[in-house]
């Protein structure tokens, strides 16, 4: 049977070009293992460089045009094919598109992919002599991404999974009987509306760099390990790790950031398996650099070093099998489900085959690799340093212990779960760790490498440590932390570790000033530390003392179900508060009433605006008067996914959610739109009253419509004068977007009225229907949090991560011009996104 | 102080580390029967929601009290209430992991997972069973 309007030629080259790259990647890897060989001729080496290098271009060129072919099925909507019919949907925003393509495992591992080509690239023209073996783990890792969408059969069992399978061949259904099945697929299933935010944009592609560079470190270490040149590769992939940690780092709390925007858990961390998972690497290659600055400055601890990378790397693949088997199912809210034991194994086989093949060579040359034998004295920098990377460790064995509960219980059959309280688990012994990195990465500053006089310590500590102690003391008293819940020997915690990163902070900025006397170029080390000790204090801050400000416990309004079996203890979360249109109700300080909710032009998604007003109680005077639109998508089967509205002051937060709406009960509501056919400026009555249609307007742009260029709108302008003498305005529109026609209804509400705009029929005149219900109860139910000095958080990140540019750029010595300009760009673009773009 | 003492020291805050975390009070998955034996225990059910037994929520009334039915896999059956709204997929979902503890013959839930079949694209039933909609 030959299929109708299928388009089967993007697919074919995007299919040939993953096999063109899958033997691209082994030729490459063949080849650069090959060179590396010592023993080999230097003529005969570059042959193999040569070629190595061809075939590696060629797989790169391959991939791009994998990742073309791809966006190209995805933009035209050809749901012919599987990935594009998963992924994408006509009603999607172009801005989503790139989301959907890494919404998917297959396009996930595409971008991984992708990024190593980048990666490769620079590692090419600027390794020299340590190419051949460094390109070497690289490909490796390539041919076994490009491996996971290749989609072969070989003896019945599909080797990866292909983005260009077709839906017909994946899916059973009758409707693939008839060669004109595909207009019977009027649309895709299109993104995960959770996913449907900028971030999911731009997050999973830093993230993935990421991840993605950590292969860097680890093969500068497989190359020493391969060449026997102990010590050398320290210094050359120290920027490398520097950025590696810098990425990685903004990545996590990109997602975090993403958290906290759109997902309605209210916070930024909750130590899900997923998040915990990006976290480990972290951590440990952190520790890695750490030991690799010590290396450089007093050829210590080069074993840890080694150790340490090649450990990130390990816990890299660790975490890739963790989210995307599916084996985190039961825990975490947002793993990539099961993926078929076909790719559990594949993705199995890629931790093997990488991390622990070094991880052996490192073990067998372990006795080889220099070591110095006599101890660091205790006053030296490079032994706190060592002291804090075997802290990061530990927390980090610490974290994914935890998290892998769903493996033992795998592997042992046991039914272990999370404990009671997840969060607390992690935080009671987070928070102790939060205390001495704070204390180490303060104190150790002003320590030198191998021995620090005692006298210049104290001199040089003591305004810190007595401005930190005077500044901890004023919180208690001005602004305690009022997280009782857990006891007070965890608000003592809390206590310390605030008191740490305050330690902390003016530490690290006395440093940059009596020491390095503002010299910013050599201080990346204290400003990441600085930014650090602010992220912690702002998690601190604004975990301990967020507040539920839609308590429905004080504000009495609730009607108690009256059997209620378990009875109600004070202790039970009443966090939820309903409110009715219209009616303001107290919550908090605030009055707030939710006045009406407005569509927007995407599909099922609703805003509902809020209008939150503070009274000074004795004067009455309005304190604060803003309105938040918080949003819902209802799908068709009332499922509800609601992205949070926010406040946003420079000290708070002001962070709502909706969690219930009211169903309008279309089904019962038997009363059909009465058909007007009427021209402008005619009027119609109803039963309370008469309304104008004032005029058409075409592709309005203003704040309640917002049209893409490509879209066809027409808006309605109508007036509704009520018999009561109040009118209110109504906008009922009709839109063509992708040929297809969509209704965008309007109500109003204290009328009971809905308007249609559903034709233009001959002679000037539009089609205006009517509706009356009797009823329209609506309301919606909220949550609503406090969240205090959140903002301390993300300028955290923003310094951090630009501290680890300042490092990066001054490691590679660039130029006055590159090192303004980089730091430049990167800080302009996370301050950007992490503080300006939402607010 | 010698280096290596310090490690030591460190190897011994590790091992605290590790008493630590098993002090840890992990909890269990259970079943419905298994969880009615351990009265006021913290468990994980793992069960699906009971359709032939209603569902009790009304935000109008109290917002903060949800009533169901879980049925699990060998058949036993418990009230449930949950003190938060009702999530919006429960009635679509397949299988929840309810988080609480028994109170005699009611099951005090804090926290509810849905596994949804609509949530997952990966599942070729359901999408199968959407693109045949048409």
């Amino acid at each position: 049977m030959t299929f109708e309007n299928e388009h089967l030629i993007p697919g074919q080259v995007g299919q040939f070009f993953i096999v063109l790259a899958f033997i691209a990647s082994i030729i490459s890897a063949i080849s650069y293992f090959t060179a590396s060989k010592i023993q080999l001729e230097n003529s005969e080496k570059q042959k193999w460089i040569l070629l190595a290098r061809t075939a590696f271009f060629i797989e790169a060129f391959s991939l791009i045009t994998v990742f073309v072919s791809i966006f190209y099925i995805c933009s035209h909507h050809y749901f012919e094919y599987f990935y594009a019919y998963k992924h994408a949907s006509k009603e999607l925003e172009p801005k989503y598109l790139l989301a959907c393509i890494w919404e998917g495992q297959e396009g996930s591992f595409l971008l991984w992919a992708l990024w190593h080509c980048v990666l490769g690239t620079i590692l090419i023209f600027t390794s020299k002599k340590r190419e051949a073996p460094i390109m070497t783990i690289v490909n490796s890792a390539q041919f076994l991404l490009v491996l996971m969408l290749l989609g072969i059969y070989v003896f019945n069992t599909r080797i990866g999974s292909s983005p260009f399978v077709l839906t017909r061949n994946e899916l059973a259904g009758p409707i693939f009987s008839q060669p004109d099945y595909l207009s019977y697929i009027k649309d895709g299933v299109g993104l995960n509306v959770l996913l449907r935010n900028y971030w999911m944009v731009i997050h999973p592609p830093i993230l993935f760099l990421g991840f993605a560079s950590t292969i860097v470190p680890i093969s500068f270490a497989y190359s020493s390990l391969s060449t026997k040149d102990w010590g050398g590769w320290v210094k050359a992939a120290l920027p490398w790790t520097l950025f590696s940690a810098c990425v990685l780092g903004t990545g996590i709390m990109m997602g975090g950031k993403w958290a906290y925007e759109s997902l309605s858990f209210g916070g930024y961390w909750a130590w899900d398996p997923v998040e915990n998972a990006s976290l480990v690497p972290w951590l440990i290659l952190v520790a890695g650099l750490h030991c690799m600055a010590v290396y450089n400055s007093t050829k210590n601890a080069l074993r840890a070093s080694y150790f340490f990378i090649i450990l990130t790397y390990l816990f890299v693949l660790y975490s890739t099998f963790l989210t995307r088997t599916g084996i985190l199912g039961d825990t975490s809210v947002h793993a990539f489900t099961e993926a078929g034991m076909a790719m559990n194994v594949l993705i199995g086989i890629y931790v093997i085959a990488i991390a622990i093949p070094v991880f052996f060579m490192y073990f067998k040359n372990y006795k080889s690799i220099p070591s110095i034998q006599k101890e660091e004295d205790i006053s030296s920098r490079e032994f706190w340093m060592f002291i804090g990377s075997l802290i990061l460790l530990l927390s980090a064995v610490f974290i994914i212990s935890i998290t892998s509960l769903p493996v033992y219980n795998k592997i042992f059959g046991t039914n272990i779960a999370d404990p009671a309280d997840r969060e607390f688990a992690y935080n009671k012994v987070l928070v102790l760790v939060a205390v001495i990195i704070g204390l180490l990465t303060g104190a150790s500053q002003f320590l030198k490498y191998r021995n620090t006089g005692k006298k210049y310590l104290v001199q040089k500590l003591s305004w810190p440590l007595g401005i930190a102690i005077a500044s901890t003391i004023l919180l208690v008293i001005f602004y305690p932390i009022e997280y009782t819940k857990k006891g007070p020997g965890f608000l003592i915690a809390i206590y310390l570790a605030l008191f740490a990163s305050v330690f902390s902070l003016i530490a690290n900025a006395f440093y940059l000033k009596s020491v390095l006397k503002w010299n910013l170029k050599a201080g990346g080390a204290a400003i990441s530390h600085l930014g650090f000790a602010l992220l912690i204090g702002g998690m601190l801050i604004s975990s301990s003392n967020r507040k539920v400000i839609s308590d429905n416990s004080k504000t009495g309004l609730f009607i108690p179900f009256s059997k209620d079996p378990t009875g109600r203890n004070d202790e039970d979360p009443m966090e939820n508060l309903t409110l009715l249109k219209g009616v303001p109700t107290q919550m908090g300080n605030y009055t707030v009433t939710y006045m009406k909710d407005s569509a927007s032009n995407e599909k099922d998604r609703t805003f509902y605006k809020l209008h939150f007003q503070k009274k000074d109680s004795a004067t009455g005077e309005v304190q604060e008067d803003f309105v938040l639109s918080p949003d819902a998508y209802r799908m068709k089967n009332n499922n509800l996914t609601s992205n949070p509205g926010t406040k946003h002051y420079l000290t708070h937060d002001i962070f709502t959610y909706i969690s219930t709406i009211s169903v309008p009960d279309s089904e019962s509501d038997t009363t059909t739109f009465k058909k007007h056919e009427i021209a402008i400026g005619d009027s119609i009555f109803y039963s309370k009253g008469y309304f104008v249609l004032n005029k058409i307007e075409k592709d309005p742009q203003n704040e309640r419509f917002h049209f893409s260029p490509t879209d066809t709108a027409l808006v309605a302008d109508i007036t509704v004068h009520a018999n009561t003498g109040t009118q209110y305005k109504a906008y009922p529109a009709l839109t063509i977007k992708n040929q297809q026609l969509n209704f965008i209804d309007d109500t109003v509400v204290s009328q009971n009225l809905y308007l249609n705009f559903s034709e233009i029929s001959d002679h000037n005149k539009f089609k205006i229907n009517s509706k009356e219900v009797d009823k329209l109860t609506d309301f919606i139910t909220l949550k609503a949090y406090y969240f205090p000095y959140i903002n301390l958080v993300w300028l955290g990140l923003v310094i951090m991560s630009c501290g680890f540019v300042v490092s990066l750029v001054s490691r590679v010595k660039a130029s006055r011009l590159v090192t303004y300009l980089s730091v430049g760009l990167v800080l302009a673009f996370l301050f950007y996104m992490f503080l300006l773009a939402n607010a | 102080m010698k280096t290596s003492s310090i490690i030591v020291l460190v190897a011994i805050a590790a091992a605290i580390g590790a008493l630590l975390m098993y002090s840890v009070d992990f909890s269990t998955y259970d079943t419905i029967g298994s969880a009615k034996q351990k009265q006021g225990q913290y468990v994980h059910l793992i069960a699906r929601l009971d359709k032939s037994k209603p569902i009790q929520y009304d935000a109008l009334k109290d917002p903060n009290y949800l009533s169901f039915y879980a049925i699990d896999s060998l058949g036993n059956s418990t009230q449930v209430i949950y003190h938060n709204t009702k999530p919006p997929e429960l009635e679509q979902s397949d299988r929840v992991v309810l988080k609480g503890k028994m109170e005699g013959n009611v099951f005090e839930c804090n926290d509810i997972l849905l596994k949804c079949p609509s949530k997952y694209k990966d599942n070729k039933q359901e999408l199968e069973k959407s693109v045949s909609q048409y």
